[in-house]
């Protein structure tokens, strides 16, 4: 298995601005973590299910009753920008 | 040469619940920015979700309706992309293994007028999904506000396989599935509202092609004439880019209803790589038989089924059906009627489809609140029938029903409006007429059947239009008869 | 000469409280005299917030008054770590992404503690969003250990441990997803114990790795873990992985289970990289239960080797995931260098995290990104089944298993912070447990030479935390590692 990160790609997906020696640091680490993920290919897991939770339980839900919502004020007070009761961001271009 | 256009949709609809899909802040629509939230709906550090019941028991339903296969098992998954409306950055979807599988959906074309039926049609379904709706954004010239109401309102996401080949088949799809989702109570379906919303996946190819040409994804298709107009206009588009011998690419294009263009989009770039995997805070949905069966005795009659019902069991017109079938009240309200009184279900048909809706678009009512209770249309067509009152009472009886809600008997009876069979009284009215009109009499000896008609007006204008016009015409020409 | 109220424990202190022999006011002023002696050293608080925590004993000393308190935890402080949600007080999970994050909820551990009385006492530092074995990953301050402050209390609970050990709290509320209890509980010479997945809601708890996290106690006894645990344990309709079952009474437990039991010792968990004077803690440990008439069986987990390759997958993945949400738009911070939406993104996100939540993320992403979910990601889950097989295959063998909680005792503060995959290993006795579900109990068993803690890892069957603790506590009760105390004056 090739195991050498592509950082810009995995950053950008990541949306976290690296810098140049934050990008050459990563690399140099996580290719040593992923080469010692590689030991995983020994394992022979064939037929073997994938674990997904440790205790699996179906159908966990909740019935369908409106609880109280949170007021406006609650709902913004840790938002770093507002106005007219919502949530200032740059301008989004769609 | 000629093009032959491939359409595909992506449809999503709100389902109607009290709660969200995965917390029980309520759904609204129209409230006040932000009060439709709680720690789950903002996504605050350390929330965790738990599904909504009902919105499952909705989306197996609509499956069942649409003739899917229920998964026996399903998973939640997220879907990861950054964006401002979706609060996690995440969204809870279901990738590989969705919980409706194939189905399809009967649709019928326009006609050849709106008075003739059109050929109708299946649209297969490739798959039907939960998820949750994001926030809203809106947009000023220099930032951006988000709004999440909305978010985490549970939606269905409805695809189709790339089977539709104009404009005016996928408005008969939307149509045809919209009213099913109404009938079913899954979803109000109202695109105005961002209820019912529509993606859809465009290609063309020369006709007798089978591979597919390069897809463009259309999306703000908001309203069902935006699905109409910006489908054809994104056709035409690519076959004149064809033409003029350019290359289409693949790419997501946004329908401008005010220019009525499309223009590509630039959002979510880079966003296709979604890094699905199971959520790990959410458990499996395991759906076994006792429960479909459940949800199988709630199912409504498909309103295709329901006109072709109509047809045989009623004898009723198209035109009558397509009136009374889309809306599930209202052939609810016909079909109480009519068991009131079998023998007449065209003319209850008439009296609901032509004076009730008449009525009630006058006074901005809806079937649901009608004055007039389905056993008094009932009421009114069976005193017409036993000969009771004429029509043309009975148009006098009806706005009396509708104004006060009474009975048509206890109108009928306090206004004295009972259609007179009193022979003695109507041969007097007949006599005066035929001493006072000889040319009419004259003509009918002549031969001139019609002639009758201008007396018997003159006998209904004499007993103010309370006399029998059967046995008023009977007595006329009994008379006139002895003078041959 | 007796103990100084901040070291005695839950129980005792809740048998004087109901005397009447003292009040939670003047035991909460003990903690917070002793907080400020120490802290200086310790660092284990990010805040704390004394006016509140005074309110809150004197409301239970009202309740206490008029003979509605509401069992032992009323008026008992309990440490919190900043990564559960208390109403109107910080959450910052040691990051500067949420350096002025003030909670509008409360976590149900949290609900749950109110309601049984207890004194919730400030915010505990930890490595940055739980990710790291040392806390030396917090964006705030260095913790030290309070029997070495030059070195590290373990992560990432580090500062739910370290003020335990140094008296600042009775109990505390830490958090595990791959050792982040017993680890630094071993390091700082104090009992901590991972619940089974599911026994406590994870509601109101920030995420690190969904299908891994638990909170649990720290104490400096068996029976106040017990104490804490009975107070936190149980169903919650919040938590979709929360788990129906009977919660025990664990303290009852503790008298009513006597043994003896029989006791796995895994053979992978003693070999290379085992510090000899851990080693040989731990085997005295064996030794004294063989003693005590357990019987002691060899037993092999075969896949331990790949037990932090797997972790490593799965837990990155799900905190990619799980961190997205800090972005800028809705938690306080937000960079004032964005250029547009996007870039907000990218600005925030660099500014907020710190090396090792960004190296996480990137590592997570990476094995989630197209083409890679299947070679990484579902083969870890499938490496993960066969981990829990091992561990259930030897249940069928075994009540318990017992092995070191951290091959080495605790290191210097910078040691290993270079070298990440060397600090990542320093977990490979405690993350098994965590892939499997287990619950897992780390209590105090010797000193190094020079002085330092050792751990006895106790790990245990789903759901059985009350034997665990019985298990436990037979040790505790014939050794006296757990009344030592460090040297801070």
């Amino acid at each position: 298995m090739k195991h050498s990160i592509d950082i810009d790609y995995v950053a950008n997906l990541a949306r976290i601005a690296l810098t140049d020696e934050e990008k050459e640091t990563f690399s140099r680490q996580l290719d040593d973590v992923l080469g010692y993920i590689e030991k995983l290919n020994e394992v022979d897991v064939s037929g073997i299910e994938p674990t997904a939770h440790a205790f699996p339980v179906k159908n966990v839900w909740r019935d369908d009753v409106a609880g109280e919502a949170f007021p406006v004020e609650t709902a913004l007070a840790n938002a770093p920008a507002k106005r007219q009761n919502m949530i200032v961001v740059p301008k989004v271009v769609e | 040469m000629k093009y032959e256009a491939v359409i595909g949709l992506e449809i999503h609809v709100q389902i109607k619940t009290a709660s969200k899909m995965f917390t029980a802040a309520p759904v609204g629509f129209g409230e006040e920015p932000n009060t439709l939230t709680d720690p789950v709906v903002l996504a605050l550090p350390g929330v965790l979700p738990v599904m909504n019941k009902k919105a499952i028991d909705q989306i197996i339903k609509s499956g069942l309706l649409l003739g899917c296969d229920i998964a026996p098992v399903c998973k939640w998954d997220r879907k990861n992309y950054f964006y401002p409306d979706n609060p996690k950055n995440y969204q809870i979807s279901q990738y590989d293994r969705p919980i409706c599988v194939g189905g399809k959906v009967e649709i019928e074309m326009p006609g050849p007028s709106r008075n003739v039926m059109g050929d109708h049609h299946f649209v297969e379904l490739t798959r039907i999904h939960l998820e949750e709706d994001v926030g809203k954004l809106n947009h000023f010239d220099n930032d951006s506000l988000v709004d999440y109401n909305r978010a985490g309102t549970p939606l269905m996401e409805i695809v189709t396989e790339p089977v539709m080949h104009s404009p005016e088949e996928a408005f008969a799809f939307l149509t045809a599935l919209k009213q099913a989702m109404i009938y079913a109570g899954i979803s109000d379906c109202d695109m105005e509202k961002g209820q019912l919303r529509c993606d859809a996946n465009i290609s063309i190819r020369p006709a007798g092609e089978t591979k597919l040409g390069v897809k463009v994804e259309l999306k703000n298709l908001n309203s069902i004439t935006g699905v109409r107009n910006g489908i054809e206009f994104e056709i035409n588009r690519q076959i004149r880019a064809v033409e003029k011998g350019e290359s289409l690419v693949q790419e997501t294009r946004r329908w401008n209803a005010e220019q009525g263009i499309t223009t590509p989009m630039r959002s979510k770039e880079m966003a296709h790589d979604y890094r699905y995997f199971p959520d790990p805070d959410l458990m499996p949905v395991e759906v076994d038989e006792d429960w479909k069966a459940r949800l199988r005795a709630e199912l409504p009659e498909l309103p295709f089924e329901k006109q072709r019902r109509y047809f045989e069991q009623f004898d009723l017109p198209y035109t009558l059906t397509s009136v009374l079938v889309p809306d599930r009240k209202l052939s609810a309200y016909f079909e109480e009627a009519v068991a009131a009184h079998p023998d007449k279900p065209q003319a209850v048909a008439n009296w609901i489809a032509n004076d009730l809706l008449r009525e009630l678009s006058t006074a901005g009512r809806s079937i649901t609140d009608s004055p007039i209770a389905p056993s008094q249309i009932a009421g009114l067509v069976k005193l017409v029938d036993g000969g009771t009152i004429s029509n043309n009472i009975a148009k006098e009886v009806f706005i009396h029903m509708f104004q006060t809600g009474k009975d048509p008997e206890v109108i009928v009876e306090e206004k004295g409006l009972k259609q007179s069979t009193d022979t003695g009284e109507l041969e007097t009215w007949a006599d005066e007429a035929i001493a006072n009109n000889p040319a009419s009499v004259e003509a009918w000896l002549g031969g001139k059947e019609t002639a009758v008609n201008f007396l018997k007006g003159q006998v209904m204008k004499a007993s103010k239009g309370k006399a029998n016009p059967q046995i008023v015409d009977k007595i006329l020409k009994e008379k006139l008869g002895a003078l041959r | 000469m007796s103990k100084p109220i901040y070291y005695q424990t839950a129980a005792e202190l809740a048998d004087q409280l109901s005397a009447g022999e003292l009040t939670s006011e003047e035991l909460v002023r003990a903690v917070i005299d002793r907080t400020k002696k120490v802290e200086p050293q310790v660092q284990a608080f990010l805040s704390f917030d004394e006016e509140d925590a005074l309110a809150q004993a004197r409301a239970s000393d009202a309740r206490r008054k008029e003979g509605k308190a509401l069992g032992p935890l009323d008026g008992i402080p309990v440490g919190i770590k900043d990564v559960l949600a208390v109403t109107g007080q910080p959450l910052t999970c040691a990051s500067r992404m949420l350096e002025k994050f003030v909670s509008p909820y409360d976590a149900t551990c949290i609900q749950k503690l109110k309601q049984a009385g207890a004194v919730l006492w400030g915010r505990l530092n930890m490595d940055e969003f739980a990710m790291g074995s040392s806390t030396e990953n917090s964006a705030f301050q260095q913790t030290g250990n309070p029997w070495d402050t030059d070195r590290i209390p373990g992560g990432s609970s580090g500062g739910s441990a370290a003020c335990v050990a140094a008296g600042e709290a009775i109990v505390s509320l830490g958090s595990d997803t791959g050792g982040s209890i017993r680890q630094p509980a071993a390091l700082c010479g104090v009992v901590g114990l991972k619940p089974s997945y599911g026994l406590v809601s994870r509601y109101g708890l920030v995420a690190f790795a969904s299908s891994l996290d638990q909170i649990g106690p720290f104490a400096r006894g068996v029976e106040d873990a017990a104490l804490l645990l009975q107070g936190i344990a149980g169903h919650d309709p919040r938590d979709s992985t929360s788990y129906k079952t009977e919660i025990p009474d664990y303290r009852a437990a503790l008298k009513e289970k006597k043994g003896p039991w029989k006791l796995g010792i895994p053979k992978e968990y003693f070999g290379e990289g085992l510090d000899p004077e851990v080693e040989k803690a731990v085997r005295g440990a064996i030794e004294f239960y063989r003693k005590s008439g357990c019987e002691i069986v060899e037993v092999s987990l075969p896949h331990t080797q790949y037990a932090v390759a797997v972790y490593y997958i799965i837990a990155t993945a799900e905190a990619s995931s799980n961190l997205a949400r800090y972005d800028g738009v809705r938690y306080t911070r937000r960079s004032d260098k964005a250029a547009d939406a996007i870039d907000l993104y990218f600005q925030t996100r660099a500014e907020g995290f710190g090396q090792e939540v960004k190296r996480r993320i990137i590592l997570g992403t990476y094995v989630l990104s197209s083409g890679y979910y299947d070679a990484y990601y579902l083969r870890a889950q499938k490496v993960r089944t066969l981990i829990r097989d091992d561990f259930m295959k030897a249940f069928e063998k075994v009540d318990a298993l017992l092995t070191p909680t951290s091959p080495v005792p605790a290191f210097k503060k910078g040691e290993r912070t270079a070298d990440p995959l060397a600090m990542y290993l320093s977990d490979i006795f405690t993350i098994s447990t965590n892939l499997a579900g287990l619950p897992g109990i780390s209590i105090p068993c010797g000193f190094t030479g020079s002085g330092l803690p050792i751990g006895l890892q106790i790990l245990g069957q789903p759901f059985a935390e009350a034997d665990l603790l019985a298990i436990a506590r037979h040790y505790e009760q014939a050794h006296d590692h757990h009344q030592q105390h460090p040297n801070l004056d």
